[in-house]
């Protein structure tokens, strides 16, 4: 287990005061130290945006690929290796506007992975266009007559496209959202944490205070209940925004344990150097 | 008239959907093979299901073949479309299959003399286990016409149908064989112009350029392949798909082809060799993908099989048309390694070259085919594998990695490649990024380690210039022929028919297109007479090395109608340029262009 001193580069955070990825950030290496990962074993994939630095500010092994292929990225690394600890970090445009298809169909693969999007409501990095979970009526620069689309509901979309863990963080709820985190690390199939994550610069609707207003932790629900937890997700966003875990299903079986030929080793320590094809050419005889 | 004797070409055609194409790949094309011969086979069929017409070209030779022919010895004809499609192509003397109970010829609609053979196909196929077995009928009067041994071929019907099928299956296809071949036995009034015989085989293989390329990639290591069914790409990961219990390899059909290069690039950072393939469509959806193995050094191989475009062009047709997109495809300037293997050889040990040139200079290899190669069938010696070698260049050990105290993934070094860790090292912990970066992988917009990163790469390919096979040169003479990728060998057999004529030729072949062989395309394309050959309308291959070398070539052979050249074609284009033309066009229809 790495303490967060070990966990923390010499690379410094280049967000904007104040931006809540700051927190996210420290929960994250919080719950992987608590999680008790391995650095060395773990990769944290992202996209591109503001929130998908992150895997430049905690020393594990990392990937920064493109606008919205964190999670085939991170997809390719687990097959390769099911033995990592896999995390994308990306956030909403990243994740429910370019990448969408991955996200969808990566959720039904469950694959033991984890997901934590940054989700601002807004895409950051480009300075301050509507995102996916930009509300209806939303202004900004691209939408400067307000948002005519209804947003994005991660959560729900999480649970219908197959994830066997989703939760909603809050940035600056720092000890909860670890827990919903190490809860995500420790759970053997696709989880999902969408984390509402104050932008200060450009999204000046869901701010901090907006948001303390709101949130409140989940209690009295049965994570198990599918219908329960997309209830939940619909009804209550507005004046009262529940934070926790929704959904949890424990034992359905992960997309690498379909796959026979990695049962005793990972791909990635097959040994390659002399490959006996004559059996097949035969085929071809 | 004696019988010509094992130099044979034989069509059959009829609606898609009706099983032809594998009845003559699987059981009239194999049992050539086991006989001893060499055989080359192309098809010709469109993008739907049923319908439309569909035909396969066998050319068998006592010699190594190394196309297929415009001429047709023997024509199998399921309906009359397919008379009317080909009749031109029947040489003198040429034998004509067809059902005389549902397609009426007339011998005066030929312009040569041809022997018409009407067989009652579907009435001895319904006499002999249902309409299916019409292709087996027509296979069993094949081989009576050409007195070839029929017990090679009942051997190959149960090799094909014993496991899948059952004996019953086995036994009806042989009856129904046999039903054809008595018929034309009891009829036939003179023998037939062409013959088989079997020769003492060496140990022969017929595959296609799909299957070699997959092969090559089992051979060479290959233990991930995503990607998303394309034609003419797909069947790569459909004959992947087929073995990756019994070697051990994963491959995953993803959403889309963004999600096929971006999970391989992950498996590759991750340590294993990783591959995708698609058509031209596909690799536009992988361009910044590619970009992105790029600037993160990761090694990947991309299969690229073109097919006649822009958008969705002509899916099931062939064309050396995406040359230029792909030597340029990613943002800003990015190395990289292309592979154009003319022939199923070059397709399996290129393909193992492709996963270590990947390793060594950690960048994407692309390797470059097109329908015509990558659905063709040929016969290969079997591949002597001996000398294959897995290089992984500067991947390091565990142990190599846990020594480091400052690791830089990105180190500058002089010949532009860092040594490699990877995931679950200890020692060796890093961030690999699409952003410009420093040499530890942290982002960097600095103008001097901007200048730095990006000669490192480009130093990898000045490298690889050094590694890599050299255009090869094929016969010996005066005319110098030029060509790439897979008309190698229409441009092979033209160059027989051209010394018939007495026109001596050398031909030479270029295989690895990038780096570019600036020094050996200078030199020829000093020469004033040099012919070069493409399957495009813009001699894209012409372009490039005016813009590496300042030379023109001006003479060009060139087809772009979504066929694959006949020797022929190739044969009476050479001949135009000497009798002074410059640009020489082609078509089904012969020479649509000249001037
Ligand atoms: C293919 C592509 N399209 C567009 C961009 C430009 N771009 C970079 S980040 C971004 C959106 C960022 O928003 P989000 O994913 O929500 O992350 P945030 O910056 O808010 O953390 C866009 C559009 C890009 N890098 N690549
Ligand atoms: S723009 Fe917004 S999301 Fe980006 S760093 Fe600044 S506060 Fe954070």
């Amino acid at each position: 287990m790495a303490s967060i001193a070990e966990l923390t580069p010499k690379e410094t955070p280049t967000w904007c005061p104040g931006c809540g990825d700051f927190t996210i950030l420290s929960s994250l290496k919080n719950a992987i130290a608590e999680a008790g990962l391995k650095p060395e074993e773990t990769v944290i994939a992202s996209g591109i945006g503001c929130g998908s630095k992150a895997p430049h500010y905690v020393k594990t092994y990392g990937f920064e690929s493109l606008h919205g292929r964190g999670i085939p990225a991170a997809t390719g690394a687990k097959l390769a290796n099911h033995k990592l600890n896999v995390l994308v970090v990306a956030g909403d445009g990243d994740t429910y506007g370019i990448g969408c298809n991955h996200f969808m169909h990566t959720m039904r693969r469950n694959l033991n992975m984890t997901f934590v999007i940054q989700d601002n409501a807004i895409y950051g990095l480009t300075k301050g266009q509507t995102s996916p979970t930009s509300q209806q009526g939303f202004k900004s620069n691209s939408t400067p007559t307000g948002v005519l689309e209804e947003p994005v509901n991660p959560v729900r979309w999480a649970i219908i496209a197959g994830a066997t863990y989703v939760a909603r963080g809050y940035a600056m709820d720092i000890n909860h959202l670890k827990e919903l985190i190490v809860g995500a690390l420790k759970h053997n199939g696709m989880s999902v944490v969408d984390v509402l994550q104050p932008c200060v610069t450009y999204n000046k609707v869901n701010t901090a205070p907006w948001y303390n207003e709101r949130v409140y932790h989940i209690k009295d629900h049965n994570v198990k209940d599918k219908e329960a937890a997309m209830k939940l997700a619909d009804n209550e966003w507005g004046d009262k925004i529940p934070i926790g875990l929704f959904y949890h299903e424990k034992d359905k079986p992960t997309y690498e344990e379909g796959i026979p030929q990695i049962a005793k080793q990972p791909l990635k320590d097959h040994d390659i150097s002399n490959v006996d094809i004559s059996k097949l050419l035969l085929k071809y005889k | 008239m004696s019988r010509i004797v094992n130099k044979f070409s034989w069509k059959v055609g009829g609606a898609a959907g009706d099983g032809i194409l594998n009845a003559g790949l699987q059981m009239f094309a194999k049992t050539c093979l086991r006989g001893g011969l060499q055989v080359f086979a192309t098809a010709e069929y469109p993008s739907l299901i049923r319908g439309g017409h569909n035909n396969l070209d066998v050319h068998v030779c006592a010699e190594p073949v190394h196309s297929h022919t415009k001429d047709t010895n023997l024509l199998v004809a399921f309906n009359k479309e397919t008379i009317d499609k080909h009749k031109h192509e029947l040489t003198e003397g040429a034998g004509v299959i067809f059902d005389g109970d549902n397609v009426k010829v007339e011998e005066n609609e030929f312009d040569k003399k041809v022997r018409l053979y009407p067989v009652p196909l579907l009435k001895l196929a319904n006499e002999n286990g249902g309409k299916v077995m019409r292709n087996t009928v027509a296979l069993g009067a094949t081989m009576a016409l050409l007195d070839f041994d029929m017990t090679i071929f009942n051997q190959v019907v149960s090799d094909n149908f014993l496991k899948k099928k059952g004996q019953g299956i086995v036994d009806s296809n042989i009856k129904a064989a046999k039903a054809g071949f008595d018929y034309i036995k009891s009829t036939q009034k003179e023998e037939f112009g062409w013959k088989l015989e079997k020769q003492e085989r060496e140990n022969n293989l017929f595959m296609s350029g799909n299957e070699a390329i997959a092969a090559g990639a089992i051979k060479g290591g290959c233990k991930f392949y995503s990607a998303y069914p394309m034609t003419p790409a797909s069947s790569v990961m459909i004959n992947l798909a087929a073995q990756e219990r019994n070697f051990g390899i994963v491959v995953k059909h993803t959403e889309d082809e963004l999600a096929a290069v971006n999970m391989a690039v992950g498996a590759a950072f991750a340590g294993v060799r990783s591959a995708t393939g698609t058509s031209g469509g596909g690799f536009c959806l992988m361009a910044e993908g590619f970009g992105l193995a790029n600037m993160s050094e990761t090694p990947i191989v991309m299969v690229e099989a073109m097919r006649p475009g822009p958008g969705s062009g002509m899916a099931t047709h062939t064309s050396q048309g995406d040359l230029r997109f792909l030597m340029h495809v990613s943002t800003d300037e990015a190395p990289r390694i292309i592979i154009a293997p003319g022939d199923i050889e070059e397709c399996f040990f290129r393909t193992i070259d492709a996963f270590n040139l990947a390793e060594k200079y950690q960048m994407p290899v692309i390797i470059l085919t097109d329908k015509f190669l990558a659905e063709s069938y040929a016969t290969a010696v079997e591949y002597d594998v001996s000398n294959v070698k897995i290089e992984r260049g500067k991947l390091m050990t565990d142990a190599e990695a846990a020594k480091e105290t400052d690791y830089r993934r990105y180190r500058i070094t002089e010949d532009g490649i860092s040594p490699r860790a990877i995931p679950s090292q200890k020692g060796a912990i890093h961030v690999a990024s699409s952003y410009e970066h420093d040499e530890h992988g942290n982002e960097c917009e600095d103008e001097d380690n901007r200048v730095a990163m990006h000669d490192k790469r480009f130093r990898k390919l000045d490298n690889a210039d050094k590694d890599i096979d050299r255009p090869k040169t094929y016969g010996d003479g005066d005319l110098n022929i030029l060509s790439w990728g897979s008309t190698k060998g229409p441009v092979l057999e033209a160059q027989k028919l051209l010394e018939k004529d007495g026109i001596k030729t050398k031909f030479t072949h270029v295989v690895f297109m990038s780096p570019f062989p600036t020094k050996e395309m200078t030199d020829l394309a000093k020469d004033p007479n040099l012919i070069i050959v493409e399957n495009n309308k813009t001699a894209l291959f012409a372009g490039m090395i005016r813009e590496h070398t300042g030379l023109e070539i001006e003479r060009k052979v060139l087809r772009y109608d979504g066929r694959g050249f006949a020797p022929e074609d190739i044969h009476k284009g050479v001949k135009e340029i000497l009798n002074g033309k410059k640009e020489v066009v082609f078509s089904r229809h012969g020479i649509t262009r000249s001037e």
